[in-house]
């Protein structure tokens, strides 16, 4: 396990996790100091930005100190020339969820977050252009989220005709 | 030009057979492949399974000059508007294949993002069953296909609103719209 | 009823509003530097104020759209294209054409049934989307794979590197105007289908790498039906370097086209061929290996200029690296199971469930319910051949996952599209889109 570079914010709660060098849980106001700590500490790479709506398993276990909400972000660094990697889970909120953009520290984030907002409706808040990017764009809802269903079309089996 | 308004006699019917032949030997696909069905479309007319042997290596890619779409994958609901005005720009007569599950029923997703099935966008003549079907799976539709259009089947079943293949001899339930490939040589 | 007199009735369908490219009287100007390529401005990389043209009139410019139904046989990827007559300004990709809804339908299935929805995904690669899943599965369930499983999974992920990359050699031979590529790739092709159907019973989107091991052994005489398949592919590379690599013609076209440096690669998160043709050496087989790689020895194969060119070679030298890898499998394949022997993850043997009651009801509730993970989330990833494929896994202690979110290689590489672009003409666009090697179906999920 890893430790945090001394240019983090203070407070931020770690811990270990699968397959990962380090789990760090930031609040939202944390969030992005702490990414840039990370980029200035060779982590050249943002991997993968996620959204997670825990509506069905709020009481999934985190470290002392960490709230859950029910929209998490979770974020995924690569460091090419340490070979780590560092996953970091913010909790965004329950009813408007919102997070900072990275799009000031790594460029490709953008059709990541884009594709969190429109599947699950989290802002991202000084994102460039921030539209759907998956759904048609008149589409209603997002349509990841725990409280949206999956759009069965229930199945009727009809006799199969006689032989041929 | 028009086989319907024709007066059907012993002359005509030789050209019939003839313009039927010229529409059954050389139909040309549009390319509309969408997910991996269109690789195995893409196989099928390569080298080990050659579409050339019917005269439809020649992929269309305008829709104006095809007869044929063969609609190879998944249809999701922001792709369906530009289904319909692809299907919209062939000109009669035109042909569709339905190839693969996820374009005959929705498949193996049952979601809010994919259509329930390419007919309920566009008119459909031949499902070709699989996931994906194999090249041969779609020669055979592909046969079937020919096969309706020797017979002026399919030509007869839009003017009166008529399914193909019905056997009424002993009041079997029929199906409502065209049946899937058979399995066996076509006749 | 949309017809030729009802024209506004077939543009509003397939309008996509906010999503589309702008005209420049609605671009406000930090968005167009942006578009343009200052995409990068914010990570302190220099670029040229003059080559961004904001002064330019909206009536000197035209916007065409590529798409999402072309002939260029990556799917259906819509290209918007802002062109002043022959080369491009802006370019925006519109996505979404094939969203399936796969990750919602994850979260019904249960982990044994999600191999079948996870290979769809990037349907080029289907054995490596199943590898990925599944190891992620086997991390969060902390079990041991038998080593002939590790073995026989390294194995067919390097047949499908090779049929894929034999897919973008025919398909990008075929967009420079080569048919003869296209049917010399997809020729070799069908003897790794052949192989294939022979192991897994399918040719593509095969189920075969599963939680716990693999789902089947290998059949009797894979040994020498392999082999031939080295061969064959190994000479006929040596083929296509005659007919591509020093052609003049081909090098005319993509030598120096599209260049992109290492840290605009790095800042836009890409990986695979696209970064490695710009010199960084980063493969996740070498650097984070994961099942056997660093037991196997191959090469990582890295380009200098990041052009178009470095990528074909790339990708053309990749196939005998992975023929390489293939020929060491055969060689050092480890007998044992296939499959784990963890009464967690694999049902009893068929004939004990006549014997024994407890075999039975094992045998039930894993066919029928599946087997559960324990509560915990896990990220893992591994080599596509077109980047860094990750899967990010939340389970709930239950039999379906909770969250399953797969970070496709080819949705974060077509970032770099309007980077690449940019001054290019058009015809240079076809082969940029090309040389990424998008695959639409886990560009869109």
């Amino acid at each position: 396990m890893i430790s945090l570079s001394p240019l983090a914010p203070p407070g931020v709660r770690t811990s270990e996790g699968t397959a990962a060098d380090l789990v760090c849980y930031p609040t939202r106001s944390q969030y992005f100091a702490l990414v840039k700590s990370f980029k200035a500490d060779a982590f050249e790479m943002c991997v993968d930005v996620c959204g997670v709506d825990y509506l069905h398993h709020l009481e999934r276990p985190l470290p002392d100190g960490v709230e859950g909400t029910r929209f998490e972000v979770v974020t995924n660094l690569l460091s090419l020339s340490k070979r780590q990697r560092v996953r970091i889970r913010v909790q965004a909120g329950d009813d408007e969820p919102e997070v900072e953009s990275l799009f000031a520290l790594y460029s490709g984030v953008e059709a990541m977050e884009r594709e969190a907002f429109d599947l699950f409706g989290i802002i991202f808040t000084n994102h460039p252009d921030l539209t759907r990017i998956l759904m048609p764009e008149d589409w209603e809802g997002h349509p990841l989220r725990k409280d949206y269903g999956a759009g069965n079309v229930p199945v009727q089996f009809k006799e199969a005709p006689g032989p041929r | 030009m028009g086989l319907e308004d024709l007066q059907h006699n012993f002359l005509t019917g030789q050209i019939e057979d003839l313009v039927r032949w010229a529409r059954r030997a050389s139909v040309w696909p549009a390319s509309f492949g969408l997910a991996c069905c269109a690789i195995e479309m893409m196989a099928a007319g390569a080298a080990d399974f050659d579409l050339a042997r019917y005269g439809m290596e020649v992929f269309r890619n305008s829709p104006r000059q095809a007869d044929l779409m063969i609609v190879a994958g998944r249809v999701s609901q922001k792709m369906a508007p530009v289904l319909r005005q692809v299907y919209d720009q062939m000109m009669e007569p035109k042909w569709v294949i339905s190839m693969g599950v996820c374009a005959s029923t929705g498949g193996l997703f049952n979601n809010y993002a994919i259509v329930q099935g390419v007919d309920q966008i566009v008119p459909v003549d031949v499902y070709a069953p699989g996931c994906p079907p194999s090249p041969e799976t779609l020669m055979h539709a592909i046969l079937t296909l020919h096969e309706q259009i020797r017979t002026g089947e399919i030509l007869r079943r839009r003017s009166e609103g008529r399914p193909t293949h019905v056997e009424d001899a002993q009041n079997l339930w029929t199906p409502e719209v065209p049946v899937a490939v058979r399995v066996g040589t076509p006749k | 009823m949309r017809t030729i007199e009802r024209e506004e009735l077939l543009v509003a369908e397939t309008s996509e509003g906010e999503q589309e490219l702008q005209r420049r009287s609605n671009t406000a100007v930090n968005e167009l530097g942006r578009e343009i390529g200052a995409v990068l401005r914010s990570n302190d990389l220099h670029i040229d104020p003059t080559s961004i043209d904001f002064d330019r009139q909206d009536d000197e410019t035209m916007i065409i759209n590529m798409g999402p139904s072309h002939p260029s046989t990556h799917g259906v990827l819509r290209l918007m294209l802002e062109l002043d007559g022959e080369f491009v300004l802006r370019c925006k990709p519109v996505i979404g054409y094939l969203h399936t809804g796969m990750e919602k339908t994850a979260e019904e299935l249960s982990f044994i049934q999600g191999a079948v929805n996870v290979t769809r995904m990037d349907y080029l690669s289907p054995v490596i989307n199943e590898l990925n899943y599944s190891m992620a599965i086997e991390k969060l369930l902390d079990i041991e794979i038998p080593e002939r499983a590790v073995w026989i999974r390294m194995m067919m992920s390097e047949l499908n590197r090779i049929s894929s990359h034999l897919v973008w050699m025919a398909t990008n031979g075929m967009d420079l105007g080569s048919t003869s590529m296209m049917i010399y790739g997809l020729r070799e092709r069908e003897l790794i289908l052949a192989f294939f159907e022979k192991t897994a019973g399918l040719r593509m989107n095969l189920n075969y790498v599963r939680p716990g091991g693999v789902a089947a052994d290998l059949p009797d005489g894979w040994k020498d039906d392999v082999t031939v398949i080295c061969d064959t592919i190994d000479e006929r590379t040596y083929e296509y370097d005659q007919l591509l690599t020093g052609q003049p013609i081909f090098r005319e076209r993509m030598v120096g086209v599209a260049p992109i440096t290492a840290e605009e690669a790095l800042a836009l998160s890409v990986t695979g061929p696209l970064l490695r043709s710009t010199g960084v050496a980063w493969d996740l087989r070498r650097t984070m290996p994961y099942l056997a790689y660093d037991q196997v020895e191959f090469d990582v194969i890295v380009g200098t200029y990041g052009d178009n060119f470095d990528r074909y070679a790339i990708r053309l030298n990749e196939i005998r690296e992975s023929i390489r890898i293939v020929r060491q499998c055969v060689e050092m394949m480890p007998s044992g199971d296939y499959r784990s022997q963890d009464p967690k993850v694999t049902p009893p043997p068929r004939a004990r469930i006549g014997e024994s009651m407890e075999a039975l009801i094992h045998h039930f509730k894993l066919f029928t319910e599946g087997f559960h993970v324990p509560v915990g989330e896990v990220y893992s990833a591994v080599e596509s051949p077109r980047g860094e494929i990750g899967c990010y896994l939340v389970s709930d202690g239950g039999a379906k996952p909770y969250r399953l979110h797969v970070r496709g290689p080819s949705f974060v590489n077509l970032q770099a599209i309007p980077l690449l672009m940019r001054g290019g003409s058009v015809s240079d666009a076809i082969t940029t889109v090309s040389t990424i090697d998008p695959v639409l179906g886990e560009v869109d999920r």
